[in-house]
């Protein structure tokens, strides 16, 4: 294999890795922090919307570590800076 | 395919180019602008409401309601700026069901500047409510942890660029592919999801950004009764 189509490879399944486990950790958080949310608005049905709402505010920031691990895997897949590097090497 | 509207050009005259995110940018400052003036222009204090105006003051009366509910202070002074964040947010996500537009916050230069608007508005109102006394919270539990707060505070800054711009780049890039796999009806639900994500990102980008101009606002009143009033602060570092 030459260099391009190595650095295309371990793009590839770099970024897919990085899906995959980036996204294990906020998944599991998001289910107990609302599975939590859903008991306590079956115990107070008055507090729904302060539940509600500090539930999305919460959730947005789980899931800020998701997002991170998409962006990375996004600029890995459409516009790697490696390969980028690469292809103009050896196109001269 | 395009990630982001930056790279998608609409005009270009010689060395000059127009590109997508500054132009629908524009598409939505002339639509909010010409729509709210001519709203305005007729407001009636009498019980028959035009429908628009009734659209008007719901949006102004929930997002005061919103922000007393957070800060627990009068509205007035944080309305204009986090209702504008939410307003062109919501705005901007929303026209996505258009053919043809590209939502300008899907780009990292547009949700770059709103942080940086976040980020310039935190010590802004720290200071005009509390003077530079403000100033001292960064230094608040020794000398040492000033380097730690300077780089909390921009992280968080960071943080909500990249979720606002990571979700609804997400939303674009999957209805891009999902229409050259199986283009007949999923791309649609597909699309109301999208929607969705886009009316909370808007809703949690004001709200977040209320919650850090309320905790920087009431430092004061926190310390002097300590561990009951926690539950909003709590937010404030993320």
């Amino acid at each position: 294999m030459d260099n391009v189509s190595i650095i295309g490879a371990i793009s590839i399944i770099a970024s897919g890795l990085t899906m995959a486990i980036g996204s294990i950790a906020p998944a599991l958080g998001e289910g107990r922090a609302l599975a939590q949310a859903l008991s306590s608005i079956a115990q107070q049905p008055d507090e729904t919307n302060t539940i509600t709402r500090t539930l999305f505010v919460g959730m947005a920031m789980v899931e800020s570590t998701a997002i991170y691990c998409f962006v990375v895997s996004m600029i890995l897949i459409f516009a790697n800076p490696f390969w980028e590097y690469a292809v103009s090497k050896a196109g001269g | 395919m395009h990630i982001t509207p930056d790279t998608l050009i609409i005009f270009q005259w010689g060395s000059v180019s127009l590109n997508g995110t500054i132009f629908f940018t524009w598409c939505i400052m002339v639509l909010m602008v010409v729509g709210s003036w001519l709203i305005t222009r007729k407001l009636s204090t009498e019980t028959h409401l035009s429908k628009w105006q009734n659209l008007i003051e719901v949006l102004v009366t929930g997002i005061r309601d919103e922000i007393r509910d957070i800060s627990s202070q009068d509205p007035g002074r944080y309305l204009s700026f986090v209702g504008t964040l939410f307003l062109f947010i919501a705005v901007s996500n929303l026209l996505g069901i258009v053919p043809g537009y590209v939502p300008p916050t899907g780009s990292f230069s547009t949700t770059a500047a709103l942080a940086i608007c976040v980020f310039v508005a935190i010590p802004f109102y720290g200071i005009s409510q509390k003077g530079l006394s403000y100033l001292k919270q960064y230094i608040e539990p020794s000398m040492f942890m000033l380097p730690f707060n300077i780089i909390g505070e921009i992280s968080r800054t960071f943080a909500l660029a990249v979720r606002l711009f990571g979700n609804i780049m997400s939303g674009t890039i999957i209805a891009a592919i999902l229409l050259s796999i199986a283009p007949l009806i999923f791309p649609v639900l597909m699309q109301i999801l999208g929607l969705l994500i886009g009316l909370i990102q808007a809703y949690i980008f004001a709200i977040l950004a209320m919650v850090y101009i309320a905790a920087a606002t009431r430092v004061q009143r926190m310390k002097k009764e300590t561990g009951r009033q926690n539950e909003k602060g709590d937010l404030s570092d993320g």
